[in-house]
């Protein structure tokens, strides 16, 4: 018997608000599936399982905030026997403990469930019912157009709710621009039958999530700074001359460059890719990069794009693309919040000439990218020249790693930009 | 295609990539990429946009046009 825990989504989060169960008992649910939909400081975050079985039993009823580490279902394993129904397993409303387990790794222990029985359920919250089979998309278009999934009749596979499925039973065009989020009205409500249920984030929250965070950086982590410029001229000839036939969809942004360059230079220093953890370095499972998004109203996600060596440049920028929008509009998921393994932070065509960014812990290393500016330089014959250059940083911990290892590996992303056919 | 209508297309392809943007605000010579706050993947998204909508090319070449309300509603009305 397996339980399924309120996840820990990175080093800030000490508790959640699940707000959706996508399973009832006797569903079967495979690796990496999403069984539920959790309201974290982050916005509202789809929770995958990565137990394998039938659901048994939902321990946690819709609306209700419990610590990280929580059991929130349990799974029966293939080919054990069925049990009977536990006491509930939701601990007592008590201060959530400090988040202190790594991003990735197995969620803590929850708290003995002793004295569980004796808290009742608010009596507004239904009992844990699981909401209508409907896909990631499907939901997000329900909750911009009001409709409860309770009332679409799903077409898709099993009897799952897709987008034609929403928008047909909200009598909207299909092109119809994303409408702006509902007001939460009577309908949305009634979509899934829990409060505080919406679209983004709550600005508020996010802000206290990366002070949390960010505090912590700065009172546990020793960080060294390093930085390099890098011409850029031979990266932007690249792009320019593979986008130049390709249309719009198709066309690849600097950024998926810079961040394969960095995914290719940290294969070669392992050292920065991962975890300080219990007085020592624990290198990443994978070269998960965690992509610094800035929100409107204000706010900060890092979410991973996973195995980003492995990705061609057109993968890359399919996942960045998908990974923005759905960090702009809700959506993230679960592994995405918490498996990355060194966090990138690029301040666009807009931004600053450089940055020296905060280490996101439990993680050793960040990298900053400046805008991409053009500069006077000096180029390999020694002349004069205009070039457009940016300015890379490296915050290492210096726990973890030293400025010489720091120096090696910025002078291999360097290295990697001057051969951009080859990332 | 009318220039009112080329307006409500660009505002409409807007609403899904900065809500709160008000594109009937700007000034025609304004950087809308400063003015709505607009990163290189939202100007990217709303040339997707445009070429999905009007069905036209935007070559790369051409991004600076666009970066004005006035350069933007110029460059489609000649080419839509």
């Amino acid at each position: 018997m397996a339980l399924f825990r309120m996840p820990s989504l990175g080093a800030d989060m000490e508790a959640g608000t699940l707000v959706e169960w996508l399973v009832k008992p006797g569903d079967v649910v495979e690796r990496g599936r999403v069984v539920a939909v959790v309201e974290t400081q982050k916005g509202a975050i789809e929770v995958e399982c990565f137990e394998e079985g039938v659901v048994e039993e939902l321990l946690v009823p819709l609306g209700r905030k419990v610590p990280v580490g929580t059991p929130l279902a349990r799974i029966r394993a293939p080919g054990e026997p069925e049990t009977a129904p536990a006491a509930p397993a939701v601990p007592p409303a008590r201060a959530a403990p400090p988040a202190s387990e790594p991003a990735g790794a197995p969620a803590p222990p929850a708290p003995a469930p002793a004295a569980a029985a004796a808290e009742p359920a608010p009596a507004a919250a239904p009992p844990a019912a699981p909401g209508p089979k409907a896909t990631p998309a499907a939901r997000r278009r329900a909750l911009e157009l009001g409709v409860p999934l309770a009332r679409v009749r799903g077409t898709g596979p099993e009897g799952a709710i897709t987008v034609a499925d929403v928008e047909a039973a909200a009598g909207a065009a299909p092109a119809a621009p994303a409408a702006p989020p509902p007001p939460a009205g009577p309908a949305a409500a009634e979509r899934i039958a829990a409060p505080a249920v919406r679209r983004g984030f709550d600005p508020v929250e996010m802000r206290k999530a990366i002070a949390a965070a960010m505090s912590r950086a700065k009172r546990e982590i020793p960080h060294y700074y390093l930085e390099t410029v890098v011409a850029m001229h031979r990266a932007l000839a690249f792009l320019e001359e593979r986008n130049r036939d390709r249309p719009p969809p198709e066309r690849l942004l600097p950024a998926t460059l810079l961040l394969k360059a960095t995914a290719r230079a940290l294969a070669k220093t392992p050292e920065l890719n991962g975890f300080w953890l219990e007085g020592g370095f624990r290198p990443g499972p994978g070269i998960h990069l965690g992509w610094a998004i800035a929100l409107r109203g204000g706010g900060l996600v890092a979410p991973a794009i996973h195995d980003v060596d492995r990705l061609s440049l057109d993968a890359l920028m399919a996942a960045l693309r998908d990974l923005v929008q759905r960090a702009r509009t809700g959506g993230l998921r679960s592994s995405e919040l918490s498996d990355a393994t060194l966090t990138v932070t690029s301040l666009g065509e807009r931004g600053a000439e450089a940055v020296w960014p905060v280490i996101y812990p439990p993680q050793v290393a960040i990298v900053g990218f400046g805008r991409i500016v053009t500069r006077p330089w000096v180029d390999e014959e020694g002349g004069l020249v205009a070039r457009p250059v940016v300015r890379v940083t490296l915050a290492g911990d210096h726990r973890a790693s030293d400025g010489h290892l720091g120096s090696r590996f910025l002078a291999e992303i360097e290295d990697l930009l001057q051969r951009p056919e080859a990332l | 295609m009318s220039r009112e209508e080329l307006e409500r297309v660009v505002v409409e392809i807007l609403a899904g990539i900065a809500p709160e943007a008000d594109f009937a605000a700007l000034a025609g010579n304004e950087d809308l990429r400063d003015a709505l706050d607009l990163d290189s993947m939202d100007f990217l998204n709303l040339v997707i946009g445009l070429h999905e909508r009007l069905g036209i090319d935007i070559p790369e070449a051409d991004y600076p046009k666009l970066f004005t309300k006035d350069g933007l509603l110029d460059y489609l009305a000649a080419k839509a």
